[in-house]
């Protein structure tokens, strides 16, 4: 499935060939339509349960089990009481900015999903640009915040989107320097080519390629969770503060796109980490059919995501809200000097060894491996230890 | 075919949009026809296999300085009264301005010469831009950083408050 602005860009012209042109363009709009369809509505809208019972589980309760088998249908249940709703707009709203900031969002939402590399046949347009355009396309969400927030003619709205604004704009320095070092290293913008510039073993991820890479994949995750407004970085919509920030005034369906964006945005940005850092799709070749092949890689792919998704929900449901300043501070004092560093660090790293310093890789993997071990360890302890608890002291 | 009734589409939301952004009455709606306006450009650049360009386009343009210019003006004071535009000068003068404007650039537009359509395939320009910023640009792109950099210098002087003698000096 070749891009279409690749290949318009290739061959410079369809005017030879408008017939081949319009087919082309009609089977682009299909495969885009099948991807929102089959992959990022139902993510954007499954996850909705699926967080729910994690921080449910977090919290010690049980969470929405009610419709459907153990609550499975709850997003559905949601989805129809929003689009029954009435639609609901402001007297003193703008009425025509606030009826088309909600598209925006969605639009911000559906733009990354066509250079998304789910394996190595399964993307929609492998552009030459791709993890600049999805960084590029991504700033749409913020002009819709904003739009939402003012055209609301409400205190709780415009606070709720200049913060928004605030953060996004703040966050994608350090996001931006965070995807430099792997630039760097593999030498190319495409999705699929970053990918490929990597291994299936861990050991040849970039994650692992230097020690400036490790605190570079944080930052790009962390920035990820303050750019799609969540916990710990959810100030645009605290509830205790703001009401719901930007989305007060939204009801119905509108309401719903707002949140449909921001959940399917922790998809997206999940994503970027998988594929920068993590491998991508890459897997150990075990069938030499191609279906079988990309079959396994769109597992691989989804499984390194929704691992990461998964992460961002246990970081919703532990930490609480940062203050603004501290928010502020955390991405311009901490981030952006430490951002740098990996970068200039990264530089020297590709300067000593272009081909990657296999001896270091493996130190690193052993270091992430024993963290993960001891992490995993202390966590059995806690859990262990809290159940007695609760054995013995059931009301306490 | 395709690519000119794609041209021709792209350009009108670029002029559309510019033209809501110079003549609404609401500066936040104008504010917000840039980003018509400059998604448009990027249409266009993206037709012409500019591809880093029109990606830059997006990120510098929407990304940043949309977003920057409506954080400004959201956060000006008499927001509230939304009718406020730029009536400073009357008609008069804009209308000489214009007349200038408009004559000079009709005069290059039917002046230049208009070469026909590239022969060449266009390719994808990322390796070619980034291999000239490092090779034989290097100078010139150093020398806007450190412009870039005492702008961002001079900005942080100017809005530091100067609360105590001794935080005056920078």
């Amino acid at each position: 499935m070749q891009a279409w602005l690749d290949s318009l860009i290739a061959r410079g012209d369809f005017g030879a060939r408008p017939d081949a042109a319009l087919a082309y363009g009609i089977a682009m709009a299909i495969a885009c339509a099948l991807v929102l369809a089959l992959i990022a509505l139902p993510f954007a809208s499954i996850v909705t349960w699926v967080e729910r019972r994690v921080w449910a589980r977090i919290q010690s309760r049980v969470g929405p089990n009610r419709v459907g088998p153990q609550g499975f249908l709850q997003w559905l249940a949601d989805g129809v009481k929003h689009v029954c709703k009435e639609d609901l707009a402001p007297e003193e709203a703008d009425a025509r900015l606030f009826k088309l900031a909600p598209w925006l969002v969605a639009l911000g939402f559906f733009l990354p999903w066509a250079v998304m590399p789910f394996s190595s046949a399964l993307i929609l347009a492998d552009l030459n640009v791709g993890i600049l355009y999805l960084t590029a396309v991504t700033a749409l969400t913020v002009v819709g915040v904003l739009m939402a927030g003012w055209a609301s003619n409400n205190k709780w709205s415009l606070l709720g989107g200049i913060r928004s604004a605030a953060q996004i704009v703040s966050y994608e320095i350090p996001a931006g320097l965070s995807i430099l070092p792997v630039v760097l290293m593999s030498g190319t913008l495409s999705m699929e080519g970053i990918i490929r510039a990597q291994g299936w073993a861990p050991q040849s991820w970039f994650l692992f390629a230097n020690p400036f890479c490790v605190p570079a994949a944080t930052i790009l995750f962390i920035s990820g969770l303050a750019e799609n407004n969540r916990t710990p970085f959810d100030l645009p919509e605290a509830e205790s503060e703001l009401v719901a920030g930007f989305a007060t005034e939204y009801t119905g369906m509108r309401y719903l796109l707002f949140y449909m964006a921001e959940w399917g945005n922790m998809f997206v940005s999940a994503a970027i980490v998988a594929t920068l850092f993590l491998g991508g799709w890459r897997a150990p070749a075990l069938s030499r059919s191609a279906v079988a092949m990309n079959t396994i890689e769109f597992a691989v792919f989804n499984l390194k995501v929704l691992t990461i998704v998964f992460v961002s929900m246990w970081v919703r449901g532990t930490l609480p809200r940062v203050r603004i300043d501290q928010m502020m501070a955390l991405c311009w004092k901490y981030f952006v000097p430490i951002a740098f560093v990996d970068l200039l660090g990264t530089a020297g790293w590709v300067a000593l060894w272009p081909d990657g310093n296999p001896i270091a890789s493996w130190l690193l993997l052993a270091c992430a491996a024993a963290g993960i071990v001891l992490f995993v360890r202390r966590v059995a302890i806690y859990a262990r230890r809290s159940r007695m608890e609760l054995r013995l002291r059931p009301t306490s | 075919m395709l690519m000119r009734s794609l041209f021709y589409l792209f350009a009108a939301m670029t002029i559309g949009s510019a033209a809501i952004a110079a003549f609404s009455r609401n500066i936040v709606h104008s504010a917000f026809a840039l980003l018509g306006a400059f998604a448009g450009v990027a249409a266009i650049y993206t037709l012409l296999g500019a591809d880093f360009v029109a990606m830059t386009q997006v990120f510098v343009y929407i990304g940043g300085i949309l977003v920057l210019t409506l954080f400004a003006v959201m956060l000006t004071q008499g927001i509230a009264d939304v009718t406020v535009s730029n009536r400073a000068v009357g008609r008069a003068p804009a209308l000489a301005v214009t007349i200038a404007v408009g004559t000079a650039m009709a005069a290059a537009i039917a002046r230049s010469p208009w070469p026909a359509a590239p022969a060449y395939v266009p390719a994808p320009t990322t390796y070619g831009i980034g291999n000239a910023f490092l090779g034989p640009y290097a100078l010139p792109f150093e020398v806007a950083s450190i412009v870039l950099l005492a702008a961002l210098i001079g900005a942080v002087v100017i809005a530091r408050p100067a609360s105590s003698g001794e935080e005056d000096t920078p």
